[in-house]
């Protein structure tokens, strides 16, 4: 069953995404920004885990077959150094299932290495996160997480699937918030603020409307992308 | 010491780790995340970074205590500890782990021993610190007060 949410008057759904990363202190940190972004999150620590779960690993030839019900997901994050199956090798596993390859799969790495960017581009990863992950690299993730996902691979490229809260677009623009960027190279000079109360977590709430298609740094030519572009207003 | 008090004294403890570097925007960022639904998630964070951190640097000393080093095994160890550093917003610790992988790529195993060393010791000077700081938050919330937020200017 997929979580309806209600906020501010707009019924939509939430995306859900995997998180896979084999560092326990990595898994607590993106379980949290996503939960934060209100997004239902599942962490696991391998790619192989992943498959698993998805219904994709290599016990199973056909998973439309049998009655195995793989986890149902938007989007699916991972790290790209890990043991066993790195993070490539699951981008294209899942980039070369004809049942997953719709799902949008973002790499993170603490290596900033342009030829793995490019590779990883390239064999369809919709972005590429630099770690240490912040708050502003998940809200930049939300610009292309929608539930649409769902139905466009259940329906063969028709984007016309009535229910679901109008084809599971996020209607929430995201606010900006006073979260920090890049600048790691000086310390930061700070002004405290005491206040009475503890105050106002990040996520604040925010009047709905359509969120802005931005691009993440390779435009790559999705269906999705195109059929979402054209009926735009 | 009243609440004000205390809240001054550890908004000067937490502006002082930043500017000798021990923290970095990363940490400030965890922060951001903690609120009333998640008020101990730093806490939780930091201690699963200890944790990991212990059980790396225990793995680190034994494997530059064999006779043929495995610098690869070295090497994937120290870029765990970065990584984890890195995420929790431990800059020396991180900036630590960073020359260390300098010296395994060399296979230099006398200055990988200075190295970890060198990480160990950043790691004692961290954890200290923010056990310190975790202790003041306790002494405000016991207190009836509530952290400061932090916020950054340029």
């Amino acid at each position: 069953m997929n979580r309806v949410m209600e906020r501010d008057g707009v019924v939509s759904e939430q995306v859900h995404v995997l998180a896979v990363d084999d560092s326990l202190v990595d898994r607590k940190v993106i379980e949290r920004l996503l939960k934060i972004s209100a997004c239902k999150v599942t962490v696991v620590d391998s790619g192989i885990s992943a498959l698993q779960l998805l219904g994709l690993d290599e016990q199973r030839t056909t998973s439309e077959s049998d009655d195995f019900v793989g986890l149902k997901v938007d989007l699916i994050i991972t790290d790209y150094c890990m043991p066993g199956m790195t993070g490539y090798d699951l981008l294209k596993k899942i980039k070369g299932s004809s049942t997953f390859r719709e799902i949008p799969v973002v790499i993170m790495s603490s290596e900033n290495i342009l030829p793995r960017i490019d590779r990883c581009l390239e064999e369809g990863a919709k972005d590429f996160i630099v770690k240490p992950v912040k708050l502003s690299d998940v809200k930049r993730l939300k610009n292309y997480m929608s539930t649409a996902t769902r139905e466009v691979s259940a329906a063969a490229g028709g984007f016309g699937g009535g229910g679901g809260g109008g084809g599971g677009i996020n209607k929430r623009k995201l606010s900006d918030t006073s979260t920090v960027d890049d600048m790691s190279s000086s310390p930061p000079s700070i002004s405290p603020s005491i206040t009475p109360s503890s105050s106002s977590s990040p996520s604040d709430s925010s009047s709905p409307s359509p969120s802005p298609l931005s691009s993440p740094i390779r435009a790559l030519d999705s269906p999705i992308r195109r059929l979402k572009m054209s009926s735009a207003d | 010491m009243d609440v004000g008090q205390m809240q001054r004294q550890w908004l000067d403890y937490t502006r002082s780790l930043f500017i000798e570097g021990f923290l970095d925007n990363q940490f400030l960022q965890l922060q951001q995340l903690q609120d009333e639904n998640n008020p101990e998630f730093v806490v939780e964070v930091v201690s699963l970074f200890f944790e990991d951190s212990e059980r790396i640097l225990k793995d680190l000393t034994f494997a530059l205590d064999q006779q043929g080093v495995d610098f690869k095994k070295v090497d994937a160890h120290v870029h765990q500890l970065k990584g984890s550093s890195s995420s929790v917003g431990a800059q020396r610790v991180k900036n630590a782990c960073i020359a260390f992988r300098n010296f395994c790529e060399e296979q230099n195993v006398e200055a990988c021993l200075r190295c970890l060393q060198q990480v160990k010791q950043e790691y004692c000077l961290v954890k200290n610190k923010l056990e310190t700081l975790f202790r003041l938050e306790q002494q405000i919330v016991a207190a009836g007060g509530s952290i400061p937020m932090m916020e950054l200017s340029f």
